[in-house]
């Protein structure tokens, strides 16, 4: 598998995403917003941080870079897209995603361990978990609470792309344990076809037992 | 044009003798820019010249440190051909004014302060400090500093790994923001800041300029009184996405060969840093003021030599490497100009519109800038207060819950999950221990940081307070497994014209200066923030520390949580008893009299030591330094940490008891040893005449002292959760 | 020429920012107001003197980056200096 992370000005976990996805094999290539073409890859990477300082809307004007026009063409091609945090609010400005993240319903930037529930581990991104099994993963944002309207929920509900829900850590989906307001406690969804994946939490920060974690783990395993 | 006279320069914040000593200097009058250059150079803020003498007494050298204060922060050997750079900074005048941008600016300008050198960040820590929860500005201020800091750290993307934070009513109208940051460099890839190269251009990079903070550094120095609140334009606004650039476009030039000189644009703005590159250099330098890329329209000289814009630097690069400088800077979208060379004149010349507006000999703004000996007096050790009619009745249990539960002693997460700790994916141990470390990237060992200080004890009196300071963060960074290899100190205190505030500041650089000397653990860099008054009333002096040591194998990190029940429970060091300034007798009793505990410092070191051993020899399996609250707090945090409890035994009177727990003797450490150990720690404690106490082990869920309390460690985390909590509900 | 763009949230998006704000108000003692919603503005100086024509490229401008439509309502307007 081959990857490449798209950096943008003020993308702030671009190499920590590069050496997780080394880490378990997947040859990485970091690609600069103001280039046209994008190296052969089977995967694509928005990672996290603060692109444009989060002018305007977060991710909103990283979504009309240059480069997006490349990767929404490799996600129409059915490559494989995965946003985190930061991209993750990319890919719903750029609607390769539905939906929209807003900001924290505590108005306060929240950086903590929480437990997410694997929805669907039928996914591309999933496919290494079981059903139902609870991943500690660190979250870390301001402008993470998921809206969108009714149809649109029942539709992810429907069609299988709800992929993780934040939950307690006996896999209860409660509100107590919703950091930040999200609807239905969503924390990643996959799109109807199921090549592109947004989730909050950042994976590569639970991938090493000196940072506290190994369950981040699961997702590049699967992508393997 | 203004007339310039010395009620104009009384106006500045220059004294009268300082304007004559100007004319001297000058041979003439200055114009209205050279007199706005000299208030700024000549004010506290970046002179320093109510403290350099004293600064100049403090141990700087060890073996590890490569340079040392004097340039924009220090630098350590860490082996391998790695250095570590650090130093910490105060914001506090633009804080109390404006609280989220003048923390966001403050972590801004350490920032710089680091990466200038060529270190790419790793990690931000910060001590800050609100007056009395009740005062009417206090929510106001903790929200907007604790928003600011995260805002601009998380958005640069270095992690904020630790810090403290504290409420006193002493700093009802002066809080205190310090920011500390620490970045890794290799040893031959350290930028300084002296210009050389007769010739050589000068080059503006960053931000434009703006009307932003004119005076900010004058500011700095000035006492609050009732028109402080006016004073809100001359805040800078900060922009870390700007910050982000530039930090990047910096450390990709630095990879070529083209840097002489480089200095971040901070306190005056592009005076400072053009008049220090200079005159390290022994040179002058020529800038067309034309060049300078400006937001505003029709600046004026004067504006644009003392606007704090954030987010600039100067660059002095070597002849030809310009458009390869350029293109780097363009690519991350930020402004480039080379606005002036370098001289052989040892003078500061400015051009504006063709005509000279600016003629002043460099040395005359830095080495002969003011320094003074201001009158002070020394404080004695105060006499010792018995306090056994306060505690004789005291509940322990209650006392405990008390602690625990008050704003001081509670559990901070509240603040530090506002912070993106875990960001660059190297914090292996997290704020809330007794110090952050992050893995030096890419290899096996770690940088161990902490920030401490107990303004209280400093207040009591100052030598000692300072000297416990400094020993509290060498024994924060042994409690991790580190060694402690040097310190970086922010200096805040009062008005230094007093002798009294003078008296505490010169004791508590004796105080420091012993620590340092006794412990081999020297200053390498730091800030002192003078002034820190309003309507005469001044802070606590407040030296705060911020400790840096080498853990060199990352799997040999130490942490304070339990591991196991059945564990041995030790108290390592002499406990006397002492109560004054203690949690209990301070905040909770609310009596302020007495002296702080003594320092010993040949006992500091031993116990460090000895501690070190046993972590070196997995002979314990965790450790935490006692410091606020006494044994029973450390205890409790411990437990609460691991969800483990523990059973302890105290004997005597109630006030025997309640002196033992609760008192805050120093050079003390709580330690957990696995049964199979025990002998062998014993044996080695009296090999080197250290005092050892089993106190109890380790249990599960119940934190319990034998006959006297029995509570879960669950209620114990309710009741530590709690305060902060409540305190933003509404 | 002068144009004034207004962005909002739309009817049914969920605005904790107004929300906060109006208790702050009340606290304050500001105690009529029914409700508060956050919005943006945004000052635009476009080198085109037919308004028609400099409204309509504001409003793409508004379709295309200034508002999010799933959440977002907007209005243009020329402002007569």
């Amino acid at each position: 598998m081959k990857a490449s992370v798209i950096i943008f000005p003020g993308s702030n976990c671009d190499r920590d995403i590069k050496i997780s996805l080394e880490k378990f094999g997947i040859k990485t290539s970091m690609v600069w917003h103001a280039d046209t073409k994008l190296p052969k890859s089977d995967l694509i990477v928005l990672p996290g941080g603060f692109s444009y300082g989060d002018y305007l809307r977060c991710g909103s004007i990283a979504s009309k870079s240059r480069i997006m026009k490349e990767v929404i063409t490799h996600s129409k091609k059915g490559g494989l897209v995965m946003g985190i945090c930061n991209g993750f609010q990319v890919l719903v400005e750029t609607q390769l995603l539905p939906g929209v993240l807003i900001r924290n319903i505590n108005l306060k930037f929240i950086c903590k361990n929480i437990t997410v529930k694997v929805t669907n581990n039928k996914t591309n991104f999933t496919s290494q978990t079981y059903r139902n099994s609870i991943l500690e993963i660190p979250i870390a944002h301001n402008e993470g609470n998921y809206f969108a309207k009714k149809d649109l929920i029942s539709e992810l509900e429907d069609n299988n792309q709800i992929v993780l829900q934040y939950c307690d850590t006996a896999g209860n989906v409660t509100e107590q344990c919703n950091p930040n307001g999200s609807i239905k406690n969503i924390a990643g969804i996959i799109n109807k076809k199921g090549n592109v994946f947004g989730l909050m939490p950042h994976p590569e920060r639970a991938s090493d037992k000196l940072l506290g974690g190994m369950d981040g783990s699961m997702i590049f395993k699967s992508l393997k | 044009m203004q007339k310039v006279n010395q009620e104009l320069a009384i106006k500045h914040g220059l004294t009268s003798e300082e304007y004559n000593k100007i004319i001297k200097l000058m041979g003439r009058n200055p114009n209205l820019v050279e007199l706005g250059i000299f208030s700024a150079m000549w004010n506290e803020h970046c002179s320093y010249k109510s403290s350099r003498i004293w600064l100049q007494t403090l141990p700087t050298k060890n073996k590890y440190v490569i340079q040392g204060p004097g340039e924009n922060a220090g630098v350590v050997d860490f082996g391998d051909g790695d250095v570590v750079i650090f130093k910490i900074e105060s914001h506090n005048h633009p804080s109390y004014i404006e609280p989220y941008q003048g923390a966001a600016t403050g972590v801004g300008g350490i920032l710089r302060d680091v990466f200038t050198m060529g270190a790419r960040p790793v990690a931000n820590l910060n001590s800050i400090r609100f007056g009395s929860p009740t005062h009417e500005k206090t929510k106001y201020l903790l929200n907007g500093v604790v928003s600011g800091i995260g805002g601009y750290g998380n958005c640069i993307g270095v992690p904020t790994v630790g810090g403290e934070t504290e409420f006193d009513e002493c700093y009802n109208g002066n809080i205190l923001v310090n920011a500390m940051n620490i970045g890794i460099a290799k040893k031959d890839k350290v930028f300084y800041s002296i210009a050389s190269g007769i010739g050589n251009p000068v080059v503006y990079v960053g931000s434009k300029t703006g009307r932003d903070g004119i005076h900010g550094a004058t500011m700095a120095s000035a006492e609050f009184d009732e028109d402080s609140e006016s004073k809100k334009p001359t805040v800078q606004v900060g922009d870390p996405f700007t910050e982000k650039l530039l930090l990047e476009a910096c450390l990709e030039l630095m990879q070529k060969k083209s840097i002489v000189s480089i200095q971040d644009m901070g306190a005056a703005g592009l005076t400072s840093s053009s008049i220090e590159m200079a005159s390290k250099g022994d040179l002058g330098i020529k800038i067309n003021l034309n060049l300078i890329p400006c937001r505003e329209n029709n600046m004026t000289p004067y504006e644009i030599m003392l606007s704090e814009s954030q987010e600039r630097m100067l660059m002095v690069l070597k002849k030809g490497k310009e458009k390869e400088a350029q293109k780097i800077f363009e690519k991350w979208g930020l402004d480039f100009a080379i606005i002036g060379e370098l001289t052989n004149s040892k003078k500061l010349e400015l051009e504006f519109n063709k005509k000279n507006v600016c003629s002043i000999p460099i040395h005359s703004l830095g080495d002969n800038a003011p320094k003074y000996k201001r009158e002070y007096v020394t404080y004695n050790y105060p006499k010792t207060i018995n306090h056994d009619s306060e505690i004789e009745k005291l509940d322990i249990k209650d006392s405990l819950i008390k602690i625990l539960s008050h704003h001081n002693y509670s559990n901070k997460s509240w603040v530090w999950e506002q912070y993106d700790h875990m960001v660059m994916t190297d914090t292996i141990q997290k704020p809330g221990g007794d110090s952050a470390i992050v893995r030096y990237h890419g290899k096996n060992k770690g940088i161990a940081a902490t920030v401490d200080c107990v303004p209280r004890y400093c207040k009591a009196h100052p030598k000692s307070g300072a000297m416990q300071a400094v020993c509290e963060t060498w024994r924060n960074l042994i409690s991790v497994g580190a060694q402690p290899i040097a310190i970086t100190n922010c200096l805040n205190f009062g008005n230094p014209e007093k002798k009294e505030i003078m008296g505490q500041f010169v004791d508590s650089i004796n105080g420091m200066k012993e620590a340092c000397e006794a412990l081999n653990y020297p200053v390498i860099s730091g800030n002192v923030s003078l002034y820190n008054e309003t309507n005469g009333v001044a802070i606590y002096p407040t030296p705060t520390i911020g400790g840096v040591g080498l853990l060199k194998n990352i799997n040999n990190m130490m942490t304070f949580n339990f591991k196991n029940t059945e564990s041995i429970i030790a108290i390592i060091g002499e406990t006397s008893g002492h109560l004054s300034q203690s949690a209990l007798i301070y905040d909770i009793l609310e009596d302020k009299d007495g002296p702080p505990p003594q320092i010993n410092l040949k006992e500091e070191k031993k116990n460090g030591l000895f501690i070190s051993d046993l972590i070196k020899g997995k002979m314990v399996s965790a450790v935490h330094d006692i410091s606020h609250g006494g044994i029973i707090v450390t205890l409790a945090e411990m437990c609460m940490a691991s969800n483990i409890g523990a059973k302890i035994k105290v004997s005597g009177s109630n006030i025997d008891k309640i002196k033992y727990l609760f008192s805050e003797d120093q050079a003390r450490y709580l330690i957990e040893i696995n049964k199979k150990n025990l002998e062998k720690v014993k044996n080695i404690a009296n090999d080197k005449n250290i005092k050892i106490d089993i106190i109890g082990k380790t249990q599960s869920e119940i934190f319990e002292i034998e006959n006297n309390l029995k509570i879960s460690v669950k209620e114990l985390k309710t009741k530590n959760e709690s305060w902060f909590k409540n305190y933003n509900k509404n | 020429m002068k144009l004034q763009v207004i962005v909002t949230l739309k009817r049914d998006v969920l605005d904790p920012q107004g929300s906060a704000i109006k208790s702050s108000l009340s606290n304050m003692g500001f105690k009529n107001i029914e409700s508060l919603r956050q919005g943006k503005t945004f000052e635009i100086i476009v080198k085109e003197k037919d308004e028609k024509v400099a409204l309509s490229k504001a409003k793409d401008m508004c379709e295309k980056l200034l508002a999010n439509l799933t959440i977002e309502d907007y209005s243009v307007k020329a402002i007569k200096e």
